[in-house]
C-alpha cells in the first residue's frame, strides 16, 4: 500500500514526506538541519531542550520540530528571525553554567553545543557576575564518567537506559537549575550496551574512560567498517589517530544496529594495534625461517600446491573476509578439502528495545559468510583431519596451545597466512604476512545473511597483504599476469561469479549499508 | 456560617455555606443539608444529560485556565471500551490560593459527590483525588469521608443502587508545585517523576495510564452537584457582568487587608467591593498599592487597575491580568515590589521541574538578577536583560511555569519601574546581602 504523502515547505524547499513524519525529519529531506539536543531518531522525543523550536505559519507560537508532525500545505521557517532568537536564547541558557573547558574536553570538535554556539550563539555572556554551578565528576560505570558541569540535561542517556536498554539506572535528580543526571544508588552503568550513552551525549558530559584524553576529535581519521566482534555485524566507524585505532563507534544502519553497538564490540579493538606482527614472508629452510620477498614466497606456495595431492585442510579465523575465505578455499579446489572456522562462544546480550539486535554468542563477524563458502564450524574434526592431511592452510586462526602442539606434528606441510607472530609459527613450512581487518577492504556476511563491506582504516605493517591478494596471486600463476585481483572488489567479483549465494553481486551494489544475499531470500 | 469569619452579606455562599460547620463533614450531616441529592439526580439523568446541564450552566474550570467544564467532559470518547479516569486536582499549590483546602476541610462529601458526578458524566469508574502533600488535615478529613461514603453506598460497585461503579482513590502528593499541572499530576499518580507531558496527546485521548482522562479542579467538581440540584438556569443567573462568567467563585484573599480569608462571590462582583466591603479594606493609614488577583502566576495589577476591575474571567483580562485560581495577594503601600517579585521568581526557580532549558536556567537566572538588584548592585541594563530573559521564557516551554515566572517580572518592571530604579541609584537601601 502506498504511503500517504504530505507536502510541506521548509525554508522555501517543498518536500513530500509520509504522513506522520515529524518536522525535524521532513527538514532533513529538505536539506535543512534543525538544531536540536534532546531529539534522537532512535529514542522517544521528550521535546525538552526546546532547541528545535521552529516557526510554523498559522501556529500561535513556535513549535518543537521533533514532536510536531507535518500537515498538508504547512509552511515552516527554521531560520526565521523569531526561530533564531529562540535558539539563541536556549544556547545562552545552556551556556550560563557550562564550563568553557573545551581545551581539555574530549567532546571538543564533535560537540553539538560548541557547533551551534559557533553557528548562531551570542558572542559574549550576560551572566558574568555569578559563579557557575559546580558538581564533581562522577564514576557511572566501567567505562563511563559523568561530568555534571557540562551536562545540558537533554536526557538522551536516561531515555536510552529506560526505553532502549530497558534497564532504568539513570535518572534526572533534583529540580530547577540544581538538576543533574543521577544514578540509582548501589547500581552502576554496567549494562552490556551502556557505552552508547557516551555517543548519545551531545556534549562532553558522558565520556569514555577508555578514550579519555586519548585524541582530539579533529585528529581522528575515520573509516566505515563492520564490527568484528560477533555475527550481528553492527556497522561501525574505526577511528584512528596516527595510524593507531583509538576507538570504535557505531555507524547508523537502521536495518542492523540503528545507532548502537555493544560494549564488548566497542572495547575489543586493541588486537588491531598489535605490534608483534609478521612483517615479511617467511620460508622454513634447514630448520629455521628466512625472510623472503613476495615473489619467492608466492612461487613456493604455488609449487607446494602443485606438487601435492590428497587431503587439504583450511583452519580459518571467522574474522577473515569473504574475499579471503573464498579465494583461499579456491587454492585447494582440486584437493579433498576440509575447511573450518574457529568460533569462540560467549553469552548473548540483547539490546531489549531494538528487535534483532544483540551481542551474539558466536564471537566472529563472518561465520555465515564462511559457511556459504563451504567452511564448517566443526573445528575439532578439522584439526583431527589436519594431522594426516597433505597440506594445512591456517588462515589467521587463533590456535589453542593444544591445537598448536598437535599441528606441530602434522604429517603434511603447514602454511600459515597470519597476522601476529605466535610461537607455534616456528614449525610452519611457510608463513605469509597478511593484514588484519582494519588494514584491508573486505566483506563480512552477518547472521541475517547481509553482506556488508568494511574499509581500510590503517596502513598494513611491513609487507603484509590481504589474504585474498595472496591467494589471488597464486591462483593467477607466476609472472606479471593481469588476472590476479588487485582490489577487494575484484576479489569479490571472482567469488560472486562462482558462488550462487552471492548471486552475482558487486561491491558497488553493497554500498555502505550492505545487502541481504539472495540465499537469505531463498531461505525465506 | 463561614470560616474563619461569618459570611459577609455581599457573598453568595454556595460552596462555602457550611464552612465552619463541623457536622457537615459527616455523611449524615451532609445528607441532612441536602447533600448527595445532586449525585442521585445525576445518576437518574445519565451522562449525556448531565454534560448538557453543566454546559448550559456555563461552569468554567476553577483551577486557573477557565475552560468550560461541560465542553471538557464532552471531549471524552464514547463507547471506546477503554477505562476512563477522572482526576480531581486537589494539589492547590498556587501561592496565594487556599480555597480547595477549605472545601476539603469542611465539605469533604461535597467534593466526593462532585467527583462522583464528574466520573459518571465522563464514563469513569475511578477517580483519583490528588491531594497536596502538605494538606495533612484535609487528607485526614477526606480519608474519613471517603470511608463513610463507601459505607453508605455513595461510592463502590453499585452507587446508590444505580448499578454504576464509582471508586475514589486518594493520592497524596509530595509537595512539588509542578504536580498541580495536569499532565505532571498524571505522571505523579503513575509513579513517575512529576514532569509535565507534551500535548498532544491531550488527556482526553491518552491521559492517566494512557487512557482517556479528565482533570478538574476541586472547586469545579464541588460546584456540579449544586448545579444539578438547582438547575443550570439558576447557576447561569449568578452573574453580575459578562455572561461567559457564571456562578460563584471562591476567592482567597491574603495580604494587607483587615480580614483575609475565603470569600464566595458572584461572578462579576467589583473587586472594590471585595476588598473594601467584604475584606474590610486596608489597614488603618495604609493605601492599596498592588494586587495579584489570580495566584502568583498572573500579572500584577496596580491599585488603579484593581479598584476598577470586575472579578470574573473577562473583567480581569480586560485589566491586563487573569482570574487564575482567584488567589488574591493584596499589597499596600508598605510593600517592596522588587522584593516581592524576587520572592516569586525564587519560588518558580525552586519549583521548576528542570525539563525545559528556558525554565530550568531562566527562572534561576532571573532570580539572581533580582537578587543583585536588591543588593544594590543593579544597573540600567538589567531592565533590558530581565525583559529579554522573560521573552525567551514565554511561550517556549512545555508547560507555563516559566511563563508564570516571567509574568510578574514583566508587569513589575512596567508598573513599578521606579522601585527598581531606587535600588539601582542607591535611593533605597539594599535589602539583601548580595550574591
Amino acid at each position: 500500500m502506498a504511503e500517504e504523502l504530505v507536502n510541506v515547505t521548509i525554508d522555501g524547499a517543498v518536500v513530500s514526506v509520509p504522513k506522520g513524519t515529524t518536522i525535524i525529519e521532513a527538514a532533513k529531506q529538505a536539506g535543512v538541519l534543525v538544531p536540536h539536543y534532546c531529539y534522537h531518531p532512535s529514542l522517544p522525543s521528550p521535546a525538552v531542550c526546546r532547541m528545535c523550536l521552529v516557526e510554523v505559519e498559522k501556529a500561535p507560537k513556535l513549535m518543537p520540530a521533533c514532536v510536531t508532525t507535518v500537515a498538508e500545505g504547512q509552511v515552516v521557517h527554521v531560520n526565521s528571525a523569531t526561530a533564531k532568537k529562540a535558539r539563541q536564547g536556549v544556547l545562552e541558557f545552556l551556556l550560563i553554567n557550562h564550563p568553557l573547558d573545551c581545551p581539555i574536553c574530549d567532546q571538543s570538535g564533535e560537540c553539538e553545543l560548541q557547533d551551534y554556539v559557533f553557528q548562531e550563539g551570542r558572542a559574549g555572556t550576560r551572566y558574568a557576575e555569578y559563579a557557575k554551578r559546580y558538581n564533581p565528576v562522577e564514576d557511572f560505570g566501567p567505562d563511563v564518567l559523568y561530568v555534571a558541569n557540562r551536562c545540558i540535561l537533554c536526557t538522551r542517556c536516561v531515555r536510552f537506559m529506560d526505553d532502549v536498554a530497558q534497564t532504568p539506572v539513570l535518572n534526572v535528580s533534583e529540580r530547577g537549575d540544581r538538576a543533574y543526571i543521577g544514578i540509582s544508588p548501589e547500581q552502576t552503568l554496567d549494562h552490556p550496551w551502556s557505552g552508547n550513552v557516551v555517543d548519545l551525549c551531545p556534549v562532553g558530559s558522558l565520556i569514555s574512560k577508555d578514550f579519555l584524553h586519548k585524541a582530539r576529535a579533529w585528529d581522528l581519521d575515520k573509516a566505515p567498517s563492520v564490527c568484528p566482534g560477533c555475527t550481528q555485524g553492527c556497522n561501525i566507524s574505526i577511528e584512528t589517530r596516527d595510524d593507531v585505532v583509538v576507538r570504535l563507534r557505531p555507524r547508523p544502519n537502521m536495518d542492523v544496529n540503528r545507532h548502537f553497538m555493544c560494549d564488548y564490540g566497542r572495547l575489543d579493538y586493541r588486537w588491531l594495534n598489535r605490534g608483534d606482527r609478521i612483517e615479511a614472508p617467511l620460508v622454513r629452510e634447514q630448520g629455521r625461517h628466512a625472510a623472503v620477498d613476495w615473489d619467492v614466497a608466492l612461487d613456493r606456495l604455488g609449487a607446494m600446491l602443485r606438487d601435492t595431492a590428497g587431503a587439504a585442510v583450511i583452519l580459518a579465523s571467522g574474522r577473515a573476509s569473504v574475499e579471503s575465505l573464498g579465494l583461499v578455499r579456491r587454492l585447494v579446489d582440486r584437493f579433498d578439502v576440509t575447511a573450518a572456522v574457529k568460533v569462540p562462544i560467549g553469552d548473548e546480550a540483547p539490546l531489549a528495545g531494538i528487535p534483532d539486535l544483540a551481542l551474539r554468542p558466536e564471537r566472529v563477524p563472518n561465520l555465515h559468510g564462511a559457511e556459504l563458502l563451504g567452511y564448517t564450524r566443526n573445528w575439532e574434526a578439522a584439526v583431527r583431519k589436519a594431522m594426516a592431511a597433505s597440506i594445512v592452510i591456517i588462515l589467521d586462526a587463533d590456535l589453542s596451545a593444544e591445537d598448536a602442539a598437535a599441528l606441530a606434528t602434522a604429517a603434511g606441510q603447514v602454511v600459515v597466512l597470519g597476522t601476529v607472530a605466535d610461537e607455534w609459527l616456528r614449525s610452519a613450512a611457510l608463513v605469509l604476512p597478511i593484514t588484519n581487518m582494519a588494514e584491508e577492504n573486505g566483506t563480512y556476511v552477518n547472521r541475517d545473511l547481509r553482506a556488508q563491506r568494511y574499509q581500510q582504516a590503517k596502513s598494513q605493517p611491513g609487507m603484509a597483504r590481504p589474504a585474498w591478494w595472496v591467494a589471488g596471486e597464486v591462483l593467477a600463476g607466476p609472472g606479471p599476469d593481469g588476472d590476479a585481483p588487485s582490489t577487494a572488489a575484484e576479489a569479490f567479483a571472482l567469488i560472486a561469479d562462482r558462488v550462487p549465494a552471492f548471486g552475482g553481486l558487486a561491491h558497488g551494489e553493497l554500498g555502505f549499508g550492505g545487502r541481504t544475499l539472495r540465499a537469505a531470500e531463498v531461505a525465506r | 456560617m463561614g470560616y474563619p469569619h461569618p459570611s459577609h452579606p455581599k457573598e453568595t455562599p454556595v460552596l462555602s455555606k457550611y464552612f465552619g460547620d463541623a457536622e457537615a463533614r459527616t455523611f449524615d450531616g451532609w445528607v441532612k443539608r441536602g447533600g448527595y441529592e445532586g449525585l442521585r439526580k445525576a445518576l437518574a439523568m445519565g451522562p449525556e444529560a448531565v454534560i448538557e446541564e453543566i454546559k448550559a450552566s456555563g461552569l468554567r474550570g476553577r483551577g486557573g485556565a477557565g475552560f468550560p467544564t461541560g465542553m471538557k467532559w464532552s471531549f471524552m470518547p464514547k463507547g471506546d471500551g477503554k477505562p476512563h479516569y477522572l482526576v480531581c486536582n486537589a494539589d492547590e499549590s498556587e501561592p496565594g490560593t487556599f480555597k480547595d483546602r477549605e472545601i476539603m476541610r469542611w465539605t469533604p462529601h461535597g467534593l466526593i459527590e462532585g467527583c462522583a458526578v464528574g466520573a459518571m458524566a465522563i464514563g469513569a469508574e475511578r477517580c483519583y483525588i490528588y491531594i497536596r502533600g502538605e494538606f495533612t488535615e484535609p487528607w485526614r478529613i477526606m480519608s474519613k469521608a471517603v470511608e463513610e461514603a463507601y459505607a453508605n453506598g455513595a461510592l463502590g460497585a453499585n452507587v446508590f443502587g444505580s448499578g454504576r461503579r464509582i471508586d475514589i482513590t486518594l493520592h497524596r502528593g509530595a509537595g512539588a508545585y509542578i504536580c498541580g499541572e495536569e499532565t505532571a499530576m498524571m505522571n505523579s499518580i503513575e509513579g513517575r517523576r512529576g514532569n509535565p507531558r507534551i500535548k498532544p496527546p491531550f488527556p482526553a485521548q491518552a491521559g492517566l495510564f494512557a487512557m482517556p482522562t479528565t482533570i478538574n479542579n476541586v472547586e469545579t467538581l464541588a460546584a456540579t452537584p449544586h448545579i444539578l440540584v438547582h438547575g443550570a438556569a439558576w447557576y447561569k443567573g449568578l452573574c453580575l457582568s459578562n455572561p461567559k462568567s457564571t456562578g460563584t467563585k471562591l476567592v482567597s484573599v491574603c495580604g494587607h487587608v483587615l480580614r483575609p480569608g475565603n470569600y464566595e462571590i458572584t461572578m462579576g462582583t467589583p473587586m472594590r467591593e471585595l476588598l473594601y466591603d467584604m475584606c474590610g479594606g486596608m489597614r488603618p493609614g495604609r493605601t492599596l498599592k498592588a494586587v495579584i488577583p489570580g495566584g502568583s502566576s498572573v500579572p500584577i495589577m496596580t491599585a488603579e487597575e484593581a479598584e476598577s476591575a470586575l472579578m470574573d474571567y473577562e473583567g480581569l483580562v480586560e485589566k491586563g491580568s487573569m482570574l487564575g485560581s482567584a488567589g488574591m495577594i493584596v499589597m499596600d503601600d508598605t510593600t517592596d515590589m522588587v522584593y516581592q517579585i524576587w520572592r516569586l521568581a525564587k519560588f518558580y526557580a525552586h519549583e521548576s521541574c528542570a525539563q525545559c532549558t528556558q525554565c530550568r536556567e531562566g527562572t534561576a537566572w532571573t532570580t539572581r538578577v533580582m537578587e543583585r538588584i536588591l543588593a544594590g548592585k543593579g544597573k540600567e541594563a538589567d531592565f533590558q536583560l530581565l525583559l529579554d530573559l522573560a521573552d525567551n521564557m514565554t511561550g517556549k516551554t512545555i508547560c507555563v511555569l516559566s511563563d508564570s515566572c516571567a509574568a510578574p517580572v514583566v508587569s513589575g518592571i512596567q508598573k513599578f519601574r521606579g522601585e527598581f530604579e531606587a535600588y539601582m541609584s542607591g535611593a533605597r537601601q539594599p535589602s539583601l546581602a548580595g550574591v
